[in-house]
């Protein structure tokens, strides 16, 4: 005991210093926690007050162009955004057609056949750089693309599903990449063991041990595209009229519509960008969770 | 239908570092070979390279003969995937398939090759396999229930089925019940004397007792010293070489007077 | 893919990383086939990355040397152009930073060593939520409710802080400024730099930090002493990658603020300095053509100015895993 008090003594101040400062740096990170929420919090909050008012069957069943309305004898709007649901459907299908191939042969050379060549860093490398492209950058390059070979003034959904898969290529490969190393040596070894070659023993052991996370890679990867605008905007443009051909003309997208309706700057138009902010949060988060609960199901199979 | 290897002046490389040299030897068919030796000295390294597995690894290649009634394995216009078809192998950790059933597990060597098989056929097979591995009468109820909800033992019993199923030539074990407890070590040692009289079976055991148990032949292999490739000691019938081995550091390494 | 078939047969032999050169002659067709077309798809990639560089520069170049009036009134020729949005840019980004940082690291500290263990991945992922709000959203946020509600703040800052250049006023009566554009930013660029530094301070030596704890620190001279000399060259990384999304990001900006190229220091007057990739989302409906090339050349600089702050993150990054090995 009086040890203890000996220490107290001499060293007392000093150690109330240093639990008073542990003691403030806690509540000061407990305090960013907390204000990180506001804005998220605040958002979605906005988000779904102004957007759920103006969901309705009419937003949701037509589009913008412009109809003289018999009743009043003049020209009004569609006022919905069913050109848009089926503009970012296509492009953003488009997008998954286009990379998710590629991506899923990409990580296939990674991790089995590409070892530590030079290729197979040169690639992973690559990949890096590519998931730091500004996305308006890979606007301006299905822009370029196909200016160049269909002429100036060439707008096509197709455009969009180029620029939005060079953004979507290094999720998709990042993720296959990372769940394809999960599965166990042992499993490669006991097909290889039976006479099976390289290649089958990937389709048929490899893939399906790691498909719950391909799976959910590549559902967040559209989930993170899908809410792109930029590229879009440069690449797809606007339209007023639903289009379903991917290869003909401008689309409409729902990102492009919120942007486009915010630009009106009236008061219906803040209200379908509110509407279409709403549709849009609620499409990436049905996709996330989606996601989460397919690793969640297959986790335990493929975490042995 | 079994078949003997014979050896010939084998050097084994991982890139540029050569892991075993200078093996020769005959293993006899229909009998039960083992190898024992210290951790390191290249007894698993060598036995992978009786199915040409060990050119899985990048960079490992192997010089010498290996000949299997007389064909070279290592000849340029042999396949190695056929080599691994003749010559099954289970594994040091047991490793069922996880997306597979027990049926599917059994039958996997068939159906990843994309042999088209008729439903009785099939049956047989994994009915076949099974009792062949003394698994059958603990999953005839649940064949299809996952793989990977057995036991320890009955999962490598499941593996070895699964190797049998192919019908193959030759069976090599890496060490097959350094993962599994007594009570399975057993009932694995009992199927390895019932395999016997239908395969040419090679394990690679770090249990010597168990060597003695189960063996016809064994090998002994060591290291020179460290870093040094690891080579063949001695060879010789398991019983005098518990008895009365040839070389003195057999000797010294079976009777525990060696790391 | 339909570009890389010489390339495709070049490699094999020695790039396929299994069986030697003793099997590869009796591999399979089936085995070629697949790893053919598996490098492919890794060559496709190579290619279009050099894709975006060369057409970029194709469509682009026309784009350095324009007419003077095509670069507007503010600047004369295309490196005095580019250069103001660069500014603009940078500024966006640094305001984004200086927000960003200090809470992204209070975030991941939180999550790594601070909250209640059954929390910490509930809140892991309601912080990932952050990253999955689309930006166009932002800017609708941005632009409709944090610049109004956030106006009676920056006639607070002119009133009171209007000594210094940023916050000369006059205050913008829409309070759609860079400031709030920086604050948009910043909040995107949270969920990014948190998620990585995160990853980072997990990674410490449990040995490190228990050492720490077993002579007497408290939990914040163990994260100071422990975990932070860890995890610098990693912190860096993440902040570099938070720059780079801040540095590309265009509807947040575009939406919030409407900007021209200028160089002002001035964070909440009307007239805002514009990004290169808020300045393309505006201008990119522009019928002239040589507006067009311009805009892909200012494209194609901040693409090469992404990649040399995403590629020098990479390397810290990167060096600092080898300075642990």
């Amino acid at each position: 005991m009086s040890t203890a008090d000996l220490f107290e003594t001499t060293t007392g101040s000093l150690r109330r210093r240093r639990a008073m400062t542990d003691r403030l740096v806690t509540g000061v990170i407990w305090a960013a926690f907390a204000a990180t929420l506001v804005p998220l919090v605040w958002l979605l909050w906005v988000v779904v007050s102004k957007g759920l008012p103006s969901i309705d069957g009419n937003l949701l069943t037509h589009d913008m162009v412009q109809r003289l309305d018999p009743t009043t004898g003049k020209l009004q709007a569609g006022g919905g955004l069913e050109h848009a649901l089926y503009g970012t459907l296509l492009v953003t299908l488009g997008a998954v057609a286009i990379s998710v191939p590629i991506g899923l042969f990409t990580s296939i050379y990674l991790v089995e056949y590409g070892g530590r060549s030079r290729v197979a860093r040169t690639i992973t490398f690559l990949v890096d750089v590519m998931t730091g492209i500004p996305s308006i950058v890979a606007g301006l390059f299905g822009l370029a693309l196909f200016t160049l070979i269909f002429g100036v003034g060439t707008r096509m959904g197709i455009m969009g599903s180029i620029a939005l898969s060079l953004l979507m290529i290094p999720t998709v490969v990042r993720s296959a990449e990372e769940m394809m190393r999960l599965v166990p040596n042992d499993l490669r070894e006991a097909s290889y063991a039976l006479g099976v070659p390289k290649w089958r023993t990937i389709v048929k052991v490899v893939i399906p041990t790691a498909l719950g996370g391909i799976v959910t890679g590549v559902m967040l990867a559209i989930s993170r595209v899908i809410g792109e605008t930029a590229p879009l905007l440069v690449a797809v443009g606007a339209a007023e009229a639903v289009n379903r051909n991917l290869f003909d003309g401008r689309m409409m997208t729902l990102p492009v519509f919120i942007m486009t309706q915010y630009g009106t700057a009236t008061p219906e138009g803040y209200d379908r960008a509110w509407a279409g902010a709403l549709l849009l949060i609620a499409i990436v988060m049905v996709l996330n969770l989606t996601a989460r609960l397919i690793s969640l199901i297959f986790a335990p199979k493929t975490g042995r | 239908m079994a078949k003997s290897i014979d050896v010939s002046d084998v050097n084994i490389y991982y890139g540029d570092f050569k892991a075993v040299e200078g093996v020769n030897m005959t293993i006899r068919a229909r009998a039960v070979t083992a190898f024992i030796g210290p951790s390191g000295c290249g007894k698993s390294t060598f036995l992978r390279t009786l199915n040409r597995m060990h050119e899985v690894i990048p960079g490992a290649r192997v010089e010498g003969k290996i000949a299997v009634s007389g064909q070279d394995l290592y000849d340029s216009a042999v396949d190695p995937v056929e080599v691994r078809r003749m010559v099954g192998m289970v594994f040091q950790r047991p490793n069922p398939f996880p997306t597979m059933s027990i049926y599917d597990n059994v039958l996997a060597g068939n159906r990843l090759n994309s042999r088209k098989l008729k439903r009785p056929d099939a049956d047989d097979i994994v009915e076949r396999s099974l009792r062949g591995a003394n698994l059958w009468n603990e999953v005839k109820d649940r064949l299809n229930k996952p793989g990977m909800g057995l036991s320890g033992g009955q999962q490598q019993r499941l593996c070895i089925a699964r190797a049998i199923a192919v019908e193959p030539q030759i069976l090599l074990m890496d060490e097959p019940c350094s993962a599994l407890d007594p009570i399975s070590t057993a009932a694995i040692e009992d199927l390895i004397h019932d395999l016997k009289d239908r395969y040419t079976i090679v394990i690679v055991t770090h249990n010597m007792q168990q060597a003695a148990r189960v063996s016809d032949d064994t090998g002994f292999f060591n290291l020179k010293a460290a870093g040094q490739p690891g080579h063949l000691v001695e060879f010789n019938p398991t019983k005098k070489m518990f008895t009365n081995p040839d070389n003195e550091s057999t000797e010294a390494y079976i009777s525990g007077r060696f790391g | 893919m339909s570009t890389t078939p010489q390339l495709e047969q070049a490699e094999p032999g020695e790039d396929l990383g299994s069986p030697g050169p003793r099997s590869s002659t009796s591999y399979g067709r089936g085995d070629r086939l697949f790893s053919g077309t598996a490098l492919a798809s890794g060559l496709t990639i190579l290619v279009t990355l050099a894709a975006v560089f060369v057409f970029l520069l194709l469509k682009g170049f026309p784009g350095f040397s324009a007419d003077p009036d095509v670069y507007g009134p503010s600047a004369s020729n295309f490196w005095g152009y580019v250069g103001r949005l660069l500014f603009g840019t940078t500024l966006a980004a640094i305001i984004a930073l200086v927000v960003a940082v200090p809470f992204s690291f209070a975030l991941a500290l939180f999550t790594s060593h601070y909250a209640p263990r059954r929390l910490a991945a509930p809140i892991a992922y309601v912080i990932d939520l952050l990253a999955a709000v689309p930006s166009v959203v932002f800017g609708l946020w941005g632009a409709r409710t944090l610049a109004v509600t956030s106006q009676p703040v920056q006639r607070w800052l002119d009133a009171h802080l209007g000594f210094l250049p940023f916050f000369h006023g006059p205050v913008s009566a829409t309070g759609r400024t860079i400031l709030v554009a920086g604050i948009v930013l910043a909040i995107m660029c949270i969920p990014i730099i948190t998620a990585i530094s995160r990853e980072v301070f997990k990674q410490t030596p449990r040995l490190h930090e228990e050492a720490a704890l077993a002579l007497g620190a408290t939990r914040w001279e163990m994260v100071r002493y422990a975990v932070f000399p860890h995890s610098r060259s990693g912190m860096v990384a993440a902040v570099m990658l938070g720059l780079g999304r801040a540095l590309g990001e265009t509807m947040a900006v575009a939406m919030v603020m409407s900007s021209t190229p200028i160089v002002t220091l001035n964070l909440i007057s009307s007239t805002n300095p514009a990004t290169i990739a808020s300045n393309i989302a505006a201008n990119y409906k522009a019928e002239d053509n040589r507006i067009q090339t311009v805009l892909l050349a200012t494209g194609l600089v901040l693409f090469l100015f992404t990649f040399l702050v995403n590629f020098a993150a990479r390397y810290i990054a990167g060096r600092g895993e080898r300075a642990q090995r």
